[in-house]
C-alpha cells in the first residue's frame, strides 16, 4: 500500500515550475527585502530605519494589530456558521449535497469586488438590513452598519467562507460513521460523541480551514477597504498608500516584511496550538 | 475470572421494518434465551443488518418490539440500552489508545477512573492483550484491533452482544482462531450474543441457534445442527451447506413420507417439507455426503465425470443417465483414489430420510 516516495520521479520534470517560482515569487521577495534595507526613498543609502520607523510608530502598529485581530475575528466567525454548514452537508442526501455544493462554492465562482458591492447594498443606510430594520420597527433610525468593524468582519466572513468550509466538509466525510454508532452503543450521547470523537478527528480539517481563511482576510484587500471604507486602516491599503500614492517604497517594502513575519509568526504559533490540543500524532 | 452473569433474554416480537416501498425486515419473531449465541445468518439483503440496527437502536423498527429481559426497549436511544456492538471494521477511535478505547463505555457512563482502570485491566487481560494499552489501533493487527473492540463493547457489561460480520476482515487462517477465542470469551462473559453473517460455516460452528433469513422473512431458527438436517424449506437447504437438486414428479404421499418419479427413470423416498398432493411437480434435495454409489435396482445409472480427491474426502461428479448431475462425496480411504472419468456407476440415497421434498415454485 505503501506509494513511491516524492523524490523518486525525475526531478528534471519539476525544473519548469522550480523556474517559474525564482523568477516570479523568490527573485521579487528577495527583491522586496533589499529594497526594505535603504533609508531614503531614493534607494541610496543601507539602513533599519524603515523598520525602526514602523516598529516604534504606535500607529503603523496599531495598524498591524487590529489587522491580525480582524483576520481572528473573521476566522472564528466562519468557523462558527462553517461548521454547522459543512456538518449539514455531510449529512445530507445526495441530491441535496449537489445543490448545497453550489451554494458554498458560489463565492468562488463571482468577483470580489461584484460580492463586495453586494454587501455595500446590504449593510448601507438605505439597504436591506436597514429597511428591514425600520420597517419591522425594531429601529427608529438607519443603523451604521457599512464602514464599521462588524460590517467588515461579516462581509469577509461570507466572502471566504468556502476556505472554511470545504476543508471541514473533505474531514467530516473521512469520519467513519460507524464511530458514531459505535460512540453511542457504548452510552455517549449526541454531545460527548461530538466533544470525544467527533472534533477530535474533525481537528485536522479545522486546522485548515483556519489558517486559509485567516490568510485570506488578512490579505483582503478590496473587501476590507470598500466594506471598512476610509477610516478604517488595514495592512494591505497601508502598504497601498505608502507605495503606490506616497511612492515610499522602502518603507512600503519593510511594511510587507513585518507583515509577513507577523503572519508567518501567528500561524506558525497556531499550529503548535493545534498540535498541542491534538495529542495523539498523525499516522 | 470474577464476571457477573447479566444474561438477559432477547425477544424481537413481530419486527418488520420498510426503506421507502421495500421490505427490509417482513414479520421476524426471535425468541433468545439469556446466555445463547444465535447466528442471524443468510445472503445479504436479507435483512439481518437491518435486524442488528434495530436491536442496537440505530433504526427504530416500522412494526414490532424489542423486548430485553422483559421490558420493551423501543423508546430508548442507542445510549441508554446498554448493547455491546462490534463493528465489521471494529471502528476503533483512531486517536485514542486501546486503553481509552476500552474505557470510553465507562467514562460515558460517568464510573471513577479506579474502577475504569480496573475494568479495563480485567478486559484486556480476557482478551489476552494487556501488553498493548498503550498503543494506538493502528499499530495493531487486524486480529488484535478486533479483540480490543469485542473488550470495549463488553467492558460496559452489555445486556445484549452484537456482532456484525466479525470475521469477514480476517485471512482465513486467523479466522478460525478468533472465532475459537470469541466463543471462550463469550461463554466466560455469559452475555446473549447475536452474529449476522453471511458466512454459512461460521454460523453452523459457532451458535448455538442459527436463524436463516431470506428477504427479509425468517425461513428457520432452529440449532445449527437441525438447520443443517432438517432444512424447512427449500431456501435454507441449498443455502446452508451443499445440495444436489433434482426435479420430478410426485407418486405417493404417505404422511410426511413421499415417492417422487425421477426424470431419468427411478424412484426414490423423501420427506415432505410443506403440504404437497401426488401429483405435484417437485424439487428434491440431497446433500452430496448421504449419496452413495450402489449396485441395488432402484440406484440411479451415470457415469462419472470427474472424481476430485480432497484428502478427507473424496467427491465425484456424477452424470445421470437421465440428463441431471450430482456430486456424490464420501469419505477418502488411505490411498485411495478417484474413480476414472467415464466410469459406469449407479447411485442412491445411503441414509433414508437424507431425501427432502420441496414445492416447485
Amino acid at each position: 500500500m505503501r506509494s513511491a516516495p516524492v523524490t523518486a520521479y525525475d526531478l528534471k520534470l519539476a525544473l519548469p515550475l522550480a523556474g517559474f517560482f525564482a523568477l516570479f515569487f523568490v527573485a521579487p521577495l528577495l527583491i522586496l527585502i533589499l529594497v526594505s534595507f535603504y533609508t531614503d526613498t531614493s534607494l541610496t543609502q543601507f539602513g533599519l530605519a524603515q523598520y525602526a520607523r514602523f516598529l516604534l510608530d504606535p500607529f503603523s502598529l496599531s495598524v498591524l494589530v487590529s489587522t491580525l485581530w480582524l483576520g481572528v475575528k473573521v476566522t472564528l466567525l466562519c468557523l462558527l456558521l462553517g461548521f454547522p454548514l459543512a456538518w449539514t452537508f455531510v449529512r445530507s442526501p445526495r441530491l441535496a449535497q449537489g445543490v448545497l455544493m453550489l451554494i458554498i462554492v458560489l463565492p468562488l465562482l463571482t468577483s470580489v469586488v461584484v460580492r463586495t458591492f453586494a454587501w455595500i447594498v446590504i449593510l448601507g443606510r438605505q439597504g436591506i438590513v436597514n429597511n428591514l430594520l425600520l420597517s419591522l420597527g425594531l429601529a427608529d433610525t438607519p443603523l451604521r452598519l457599512l464602514y464599521t468593524d462588524g460590517g467588515v468582519v461579516v462581509a469577509l466572513a461570507q466572502v471566504q467562507m468556502p476556505l472554511m468550509v470545504l476543508p471541514l466538509i473533505t474531514a467530516l466525510s473521512r469520519i467513519d460513521p460507524n464511530l458514531r454508532d459505535a460512540s453511542s452503543a457504548l452510552g455517549a450521547g449526541a454531545w460527548r460523541s461530538f466533544v470525544k470523537v467527533i472534533l477530535p478527528l474533525t481537528l485536522p480539517g479545522i486546522m485548515a480551514g483556519c489558517l486559509l481563511t485567516f490568510a485570506a482576510a488578512i490579505t483582503a484587500f478590496i473587501t476590507q477597504s470598500l466594506v471598512g471604507g476610509g477610516q478604517m486602516l488595514f495592512m494591505p491599503m497601508y502598504l497601498y498608500q505608502q507605495s503606490s500614492t506616497l511612492s515610499n517604497w522602502p518603507f512600503a517594502a519593510a511594511i510587507s516584511i513585518i507583515f509577513l513575519v507577523a503572519v508567518l509568526g501567528a500561524v506558525t504559533l497556531f499550529n503548535l496550538l493545534g498540535r498541542l490540543s491534538r495529542g495523539y500524532a498523525q499516522g | 475470572m470474577t464476571e457477573s452473569l447479566t444474561t438477559q433474554s432477547l425477544l424481537l416480537d413481530r419486527i418488520t421494518h420498510r426503506y421507502g416501498s421495500s421490505l427490509a425486515v417482513d414479520d421476524v419473531t426471535l425468541d433468545i434465551t439469556g446466555g445463547e449465541l444465535v447466528a442471524l445468518l443468510g445472503p445479504s439483503g436479507c435483512g439481518k443488518t437491518t435486524l442488528l440496527r434495530i436491536i442496537a437502536g440505530f433504526i427504530n423498527q416500522g412494526e414490532g418490539s424489542v423486548i430485553i429481559g422483559g421490558k420493551a426497549i423501543d423508546h430508548l436511544p442507542p445510549h441508554r440500552r446498554t448493547i455491546g456492538i462490534v463493528f465489521q471494521n471494529y471502528a476503533l477511535f483512531p486517536h485514542m489508545t486501546v486503553a481509552d478505547n476500552v474505557a470510553y463505555g465507562l467514562a460515558a457512563r460517568g464510573t471513577d477512573r479506579a474502577t475504569q482502570s480496573a475494568r479495563v485491566g480485567e478486559m484486556l487481560d480476557l482478551v489476552k492483550l494487556s501488553a498493548m494499552a498503550d498503543r494506538y489501533p493502528r499499530q495493531l493487527s487486524g486480529g488484535q484491533q478486533q479483540r480490543i473492540a469485542l473488550a470495549r463493547a463488553l467492558a460496559v457489561r452489555p445486556s445484549i452482544l452484537l456482532l456484525d460480520e466479525p470475521f469477514a476482515a480476517l485471512d482465513k487462517n486467523l479466522r478460525l482462531d478468533m472465532q475459537i477465542e470469541i466463543k471462550r470469551i463469550q461463554r466466560m462473559a455469559g452475555t446473549t450474543t447475536i452474529i449476522v453473517t453471511h458466512d454459512q460455516e461460521e454460523a453452523l460452528s459457532m451458535a448455538d441457534r442459527v436463524a436463516v433469513l431470506s428477504h427479509g422473512r425468517l425461513e428457520q431458527f432452529a440449532a445449527a445442527t437441525e438447520v443443517y438436517d432438517k432444512p424447512q424449506s427449500y431456501f435454507v437447504n441449498t443455502f446452508v451447506g451443499a445440495s444436489n437438486v433434482l426435479t420430478g414428479k410426485l407418486m405417493d404421499v404417505n404422511g410426511m413420507e413421499g415417492t417422487v418419479s425421477l426424470p431419468g427413470g427411478g424412484q426414490w423416498q423423501g420427506q415432505l417439507v410443506g403440504a404437497l398432493n401426488r401429483g405435484a411437480m417437485v424439487r428434491i434435495c440431497i446433500r452430496p455426503e448421504h449419496l452413495a454409489f450402489s449396485a441395488d435396482a432402484d440406484a440411479l445409472p451415470g457415469k462419472i465425470e470427474i472424481g476430485l480427491p480432497l484428502g478427507a474426502t473424496i467427491v465425484h461428479e456424477v452424470r445421470l443417465t437421465g440428463g441431471a448431475s450430482l456430486k456424490v462425496a464420501g469419505p477418502r480411504a488411505m490411498g485411495a483414489l478417484a474413480l476414472p472419468p467415464g466410469s459406469d456407476i449407479a447411485v442412491k440415497p445411503a441414509i433414508s430420510g437424507a431425501v427432502r421434498i420441496y414445492p416447485e415454485i
